[in-house]
C-alpha cells in the first residue's frame, strides 16, 4: 500500500490530498462513494450506509446518508483546494447480501443506496465514471490519489480496478 | 435493536434472555454434534458504527451469516454471525469429519451451516418469547459468507435508521479444543421496536 493511507469507516467520510490512499473495508450493502478532482489529485470518500436524510429520525452523522453525505464530502474537498468542475465520481458496493423475500425491503437497500448516490450525484453535475455495485458479495475497496483508480477486493470474486 | 430506548433493566434482561437462549443453545448442539458442549456467560454489547467492523476480527474477516425473518407478535429479523472458520469447525463435526478437514460448499454443507444457525437462533427467540409472553415464530434461514463488513452492514443499515450504534448479544460456545464465538443480532422492524421494548419493561 502507498504512503499515507487513511481508513474510512461505516457512515464516515475522508478525503486526503496527492498521494494519499483512502481505503474502506467489507462494504456490503453499504456503497462507497470515491470522489476524484483529476486537476489537483484531491480524493474523498464516503461510505454511505442509507439513502435519504429526510426519512430517517435522526440525522447527526450526515457521512451516513448519500444526499448529505456526497454533498459534505464535496464541501469538504472544495475547502482543502479541489476544483468543483473537474471532479468526477466512482461507486462500489450496495450488495444484496441475503436473498431472504420477506424483507425484501430491508434487502434491497443496497440497490437503493446506489439509486440516491446517482441521483445526488447528477444533481450536482458530477458525473460517475464507474462503478461496480450490486451482486450478492462484500467489497473491500481502495482509492488512489496519484490517478483516481479504485481497487476493488472481494472474496470469491477476485481483485478489479475501475 | 435501539439502544437509546433502553435502560439497565431493559439490558439486564436481554442479558438473561442471552443467558437462557445461549445455555438452549448449548444444549440443542451438544445433543445434534454428540457431545458435551458449554458456554460462556453471554455479553450484551453496544457498538458504534465504527466499531462494528471490528467484531468477529475485523471487517475483512470472512464470517457465516444465517438470517431468520421473524413472525408472530414482532417481525423482523435475527442473523446469527460467527468465524467462518468456527463455522467449518462445526460442519465437520457435524458430518463425523475431524474439525480441521477442508470444507466444500455445497448443498449439503450450506443446508448443514443453516439448521446450525436455524437452532441456534431458535434456542434464543424460544427464551425471548417465554420472557416476554410474545410470540415469535422464525421462517427459513438464509446464508451468506463474506466478509464480515459486508454481512454486519445488513443489521447495523437497520439500527442506522434511528440511532448510530448496534446491539447485540455475544455467546461464546466451547467444545474441548474448540470455542467458537458467535454474535446474535435482533431486528426488530420499526412497528415492533416499541412492541418488543414494553413487554421487555412488563418482566422487570
Amino acid at each position: 500500500m502507498a504512503d499515507n493511507v487513511i481508513k474510512v469507516g461505516m457512515a464516515d467520510l475522508k478525503h486526503t490530498l496527492h498521494p494519499g490512499t483512502l481505503v474502506t473495508l467489507g462494504l456490503g450493502s453499504c456503497v462507497g462513494v470515491a470522489l476524484y478532482d483529476k486537476k489537483t489529485k484531491i480524493i474523498g470518500l464516503a461510505h454511505i450506509m442509507l439513502p435519504w436524510s429526510h426519512q430517517a429520525k435522526n440525522r447527526s452523522n450526515k457521512a451516513k446518508f448519500a444526499d448529505a453525505g456526497i454533498k459534505l464530502l464535496l464541501e469538504n474537498m472544495i475547502q482543502s483546494g479541489a476544483d468543483r468542475k473537474s471532479i468526477v465520481a466512482k461507486l462500489a458496493g450496495g450488495a444484496q447480501m441475503f436473498s431472504y423475500s420477506a424483507i425484501s425491503d430491508i434487502i434491497r437497500v443496497g440497490e437503493r443506496n446506489v439509486e440516491a448516490a446517482k441521483q445526488v450525484l447528477a444533481d450536482l453535475n458530477i458525473p460517475v465514471i464507474a462503478e461496480d455495485t450490486g451482486g450478492t458479495h462484500g467489497r473491500t475497496i481502495e482509492f488512489y490519489s496519484e490517478d483516481g483508480r479504485l481497487m476493488i477486493k472481494t472474496i470469491g470474486y477476485g481483485v478489479s480496478y475501475i | 435493536m435501539d439502544a437509546s430506548f433502553l435502560n439497565s433493566f431493559h439490558l439486564d434482561i436481554l442479558k438473561e434472555i442471552g443467558n437462557i437462549g445461549a445455555g438452549n443453545a448449548a444444549t440443542a448442539l451438544a445433543k445434534i454434534l454428540d457431545r458435551k458442549v458449554d458456554m460462556e456467560v453471554p455479553q450484551v454489547k453496544i457498538m458504534g458504527f465504527s466499531e462494528v467492523s471490528e467484531v468477529l476480527g475485523g471487517a475483512e474477516t470472512p464470517v457465516a451469516g444465517i438470517l431468520l425473518g421473524i413472525r408472530g407478535d414482532i417481525s423482523g429479523y435475527i442473523l446469527f454471525v460467527l468465524e467462518e472458520t468456527a463455522a467449518k469447525i462445526l460442519v465437520n463435526i457435524l458430518m463425523g469429519k475431524r474439525p480441521d478437514e477442508e470444507v466444500v460448499y455445497n448443498e449439503i454443507t450450506l443446508s448443514a451451516l443453516k439448521e446450525l444457525g436455524n437452532i441456534l437462533t431458535g434456542s434464543y427467540l424460544s427464551a425471548l418469547s417465554t420472557l416476554t409472553g410474545l410470540s415469535i415464530k422464525p421462517d427459513v434461514p438464509d446464508i451468506a459468507i463474506d466478509m464480515a463488513g459486508a454481512i454486519l452492514s445488513v443489521p447495523a443499515i437497520e439500527f442506522g435508521k434511528s440511532t448510530d450504534t448496534v446491539l447485540y448479544i455475544e455467546t461464546e460456545f466451547i467444545e474441548g479444543e474448540n470455542r467458537v464465538i458467535g454474535d446474535f443480532f435482533l431486528v426488530p422492524d420499526t412497528s415492533s421496536y416499541m412492541k418488543l421494548i414494553n413487554s421487555l419493561g412488563a418482566v422487570c
